[in-house]
């Protein structure tokens, strides 16, 4: 049975959606149909696309929005809230342990091959100090829910995650559209990310900064599908959109080229992965990156957000151990749940997997945007086959999960309104002067009928979503 | 026995360089049967040299330097006390378990031929990991030609092996490739070598390959001449690979085009050197600063 959010399964309305519930009957589809080519508009307008690696024909598309808000309650939020909180600052600790004293491979909670022989763990960072020890500073962690009661955390993204240029967006058109919907709710404010965004990360500056540091948006440049996010994000927050070549790095300090002269740079909010950041030391062939980037970094004298590394906590062999980390690093129970995660590498849970394919969602261990899964439900017997010589060939690549009931919302799709499965990505901010999240975050929603795949690569849209203040 | 190095990397750009700025691995540490009586780095231009640690243990320095320069020449010149050790490492500084020296990169990752040729010589010499390891040793000194015109820098494993051609650090990476493939950890290994056949003048420094055997630790391993490291062998920079124990790694911004030439003399005696060059000293104080910003 699907959890619809709105309606519970004796069709009467949730108590937060009531408004929402009111207004839809109020509203017809050419109402929602005017409203949704606004939106769409408003995104074009904007110039707010995304890329599609290896799509010859669309380069640049627009995700499509759906119009109609999801609703949390406050109750609900303050709960998820503290279970995002407390599971940052496991990731953080275990990063630190995992690059300091690696206490919990001594202890032999997680096997340490998932650290040495991780591609993602970078043994340059072994040993450094980073800044007040902090590494994620901004982590996209996607939730989903199956039920009125739990939160299940589906993936951490603690690279360098995007998509919250469309939260902002989205809240944009909600107050344009819908004001009168948004004028019968107290929605709680998002608007305030980029000031959010740039406290955390001016919070994070080196110690040996001055008190008014320097912070820039370092971006791989416009031919990367999320240009447009970080355009808009320096542009917000007020600080410079830089590129690889626009920074230099002299005696161990990062400089910025400006018309009047080198600027020192304090923070580097880098938009760019980990192996093109500075050629002297990852892939020597990079343009994107500066040289000596990196050595500027070791010596205590930029703060990169986030830290270089981070991904040794995104693989998805090493996501089903965050509970015990919990447990191991901060001695609580964890407030948001795994997803029961089958690791293939494990010959018991592969012959598991191999009995149940057809019931399962079976993921690459460093796969991510919804590619290389196989969603056993939906899967045709082909695909079946062919993920089981996949698995056979090389297990270890792969772990496998329960195919969730993911929860639904009312969507306006062609045929008039209908529940549809979503997801959640809240931007969890770390500074050196705490945690920031702003209430709600991106929810993502599968137009397609009975699609339980929320990429906005593989036919997601889009929502915004509404914490309703009680 | 005490060995002498002078190793020259000069540039020379067609036009002059606005700003450079390099990452060198040019200084040896002290372990068991290697001491480093003195060493220093020189450089015909004013520049600064910080020096620090890499996560791998190896001394790092960065050079900064603001032109407009026309050309560069780092002198590195030093004299270490070798001893042999038939080949084994102790006593040197290890900042990780050599679990993690199984770690595949892209110039040492592996392929079919690779994991085939491993696992027929480990197949046929049968028996304990360092019987396997010398087998891998003399079969790849056999297997693979040293022939200087084919490979460079850039050169992967597979590729190597695929032309049964190229130079010590190619033959390192095959060697390195195919001990990760047996389960074997491995490492990469740059120095100098002082050659038996007297000839004291060589174009480049050398390298050579570690591999770890439970009970006895990190073992060298020198597939270009097919023996395990002597008291010829100075070890100066280890990594997962080339890129990780390069001796020197740099950008530069104008200059243009580059030549860039190399000379190494290593001998059991002093050879004096004509060419007088600014001195950079390295105080004691400096590096161990530099070695505490490196611990959490």
């Amino acid at each position: 049975m699907v959890y619809d959010e709105m309606r519970a399964a004796d069709g009467t309305v949730r108590m937060p959606y009531a408004e929402v519930a009111r207004w839809l009957q109020g509203v017809t589809s050419a109402q929602l149909e005017r409203r949704r080519a606004e939106a769409e508009l408003f995104y074009r307008r904007g110039g707010i696309t995304f890329a599609v690696y290896g799509d010859a024909q669309g380069e640049e598309r627009i995700i499509p929005y759906d119009i109609i808000p999801r609703i949390l309650s406050g109750a609900e939020w303050a709960r998820l809230k503290a279970g995002l909180e407390q599971r940052i600052r496991t990731l953080n600790l275990y990063l630190a342990d995992i690059y300091g004293p690696r206490e919990i491979l001594k202890a032999g909670i997680v096997p340490s091959d998932l650290v040495w022989q991780n591609p993602a763990f970078r043994p340059e960072m072994a040993g450094l100090a980073v800044p007040h020890g902090i590494y994620i500073h901004i982590a996209g962690i996607d939730i989903v829910r199956t039920d009125g009661d739990d939160f299940y955390v589906l993936e951490d993204n603690a690279r360098t995650p995007s998509g919250v240029s469309y939260m902002l967006g989205g809240r944009e058109i909600s107050i344009r559209l819908m004001p009168e919907l948004y004028a019968a709710h107290r929605v709680a404010p998002v608007e305030n990310y980029p000031n959010e965004l740039l406290a955390t990360l001016r919070s994070s500056a080196p110690r040996n900064a001055t008190n008014d540091p320097t912070a820039v948006l370092l971006t791989p440049g416009q031919f990367n599908s999320a240009y447009y996010e970080h355009s808009f994000l320096a542009d917000k927050m007020g600080i410079e959109l830089v590129e690889g070549s626009d920074l230099f790095v002299r005696d161990g300090i990062v400089f910025m080229r400006t018309t009047e002269g080198p600027k020192r740079v304090d923070i580097v909010y880098r938009r760019v992965d980990d192996a093109f950041i500075d050629p002297l030391v990852f892939e020597p062939e990079s343009m994107l990156g500066v040289p000596g980037l990196f050595a500027a970094y070791a010596a205590g004298n930029v703060t990169l957000a986030n830290a270089v590394g981070t991904g040794a906590v995104d693989d998805k062999v090493v996501y089903s151990y965050v509970p015990d980390m919990v447990r191991f690093y901060l001695g609580e129970e964890p407030l948001l749940k795994n997803v029961p995660t089958w690791r293939c590498r494990d010959p018991k849970d592969l012959a598991y997997v191999l009995d149940h394919l057809s019931e399962l969602v079976v993921k690459e261990v460093h796969g991510s945007g919804g590619y290389g899964m196989l969603v056993g439900p939906h899967a045709t017997g082909a695909d079946i086959a062919l993920f089981r010589e996949r698995l056979k060939a090389d297990p270890t690549n792969y772990v496998a999960q329960p195919t969730l009931s993911l929860s639904t919302c009312p969507a306006f799709v062609e045929n008039g309104i209908a529940p549809r499965h979503v997801d959640l990505r809240p931007f969890v901010l770390t500074g050196a002067d705490g945690i920031r999240i702003v209430p709600g975050g991106l929810t993502r929603v599968a137009l397609r009928a009975g699609s339980l795949v929320v990429n906005s690569s593989q036919g997601g849209g889009t929502k915004d979503t509404w914490v309703v203040v009680d | 026995m005490l060995i002498h190095v002078r190793h020259r990397t000069r540039y020379t750009y067609d036009h002059p360089v606005h700003s450079m700025i390099q990452a060198l691995r040019l200084m040896p540490r002290n372990h068991e049967g290697q001491h480093v009586r003195r060493w220093q780095i020189d450089l015909d231009q004013d520049g600064t040299l910080r020096p620090g640690e890499d996560a791998f243990g190896n001394v790092l320095h960065m050079l900064s330097l603001e032109g407009p320069i026309s050309g560069l020449c780092i002198t590195v010149e030093g004299e270490v006390e070798m001893q042999d050790t038939s080949g084994i490492v102790r006593g040197a500084l290890e900042k990780f378990p050599a679990e993690l020296y199984l770690r595949d990169t892209p110039l040492t990752v592996a392929d079919k031929a690779i994991a085939d040729f491993a696992r027929s010589v480990a197949a046929e010499a049968g028996g304990s990991p360092l019987k396997i390891l010398h087998a891998l040793l003399a079969a790849l000194h056999a297997e693979i030609v040293f022939d200087t015109q084919q490979t460079d820098t850039a050169t992967r494993a597979i590729d190597a092996f695929r032309m049964k051609q190229g130079v010590c650090q190619d033959l390192s990476h095959v060697f390195i490739a195919c001990a990760r493939v047996l389960g074997i950890p491995a490492r990469y290994v740059g120095g100098y070598l002082m050659r038996s056949d007297d000839k004291i003048h060589q174009e480049a420094g050398h390298a050579w390959a570690e591999a770890n055997v439970t009970g006895l630790g990190w073992i060298g391993f020198d597939p270009a001449n097919g023996i395990c490291p002597t008291e010829s062998h100075i070890r100066v920079g280890v990594g997962l690979d080339y890129l990780g124990a390069s001796p020197i790694r740099g950008a530069r911004l104008g200059g243009r085009a580059e030549t860039m030439e190399v000379e190494v003399t290593v001998a059991n005696t002093y050879q004096s050197d004509p060419v007088h060059q600014t001195r950079w000293s390295r105080p004691a104080e400096a590096i161990a600063q530099a070695s505490q910003q490196f611990q959490a």
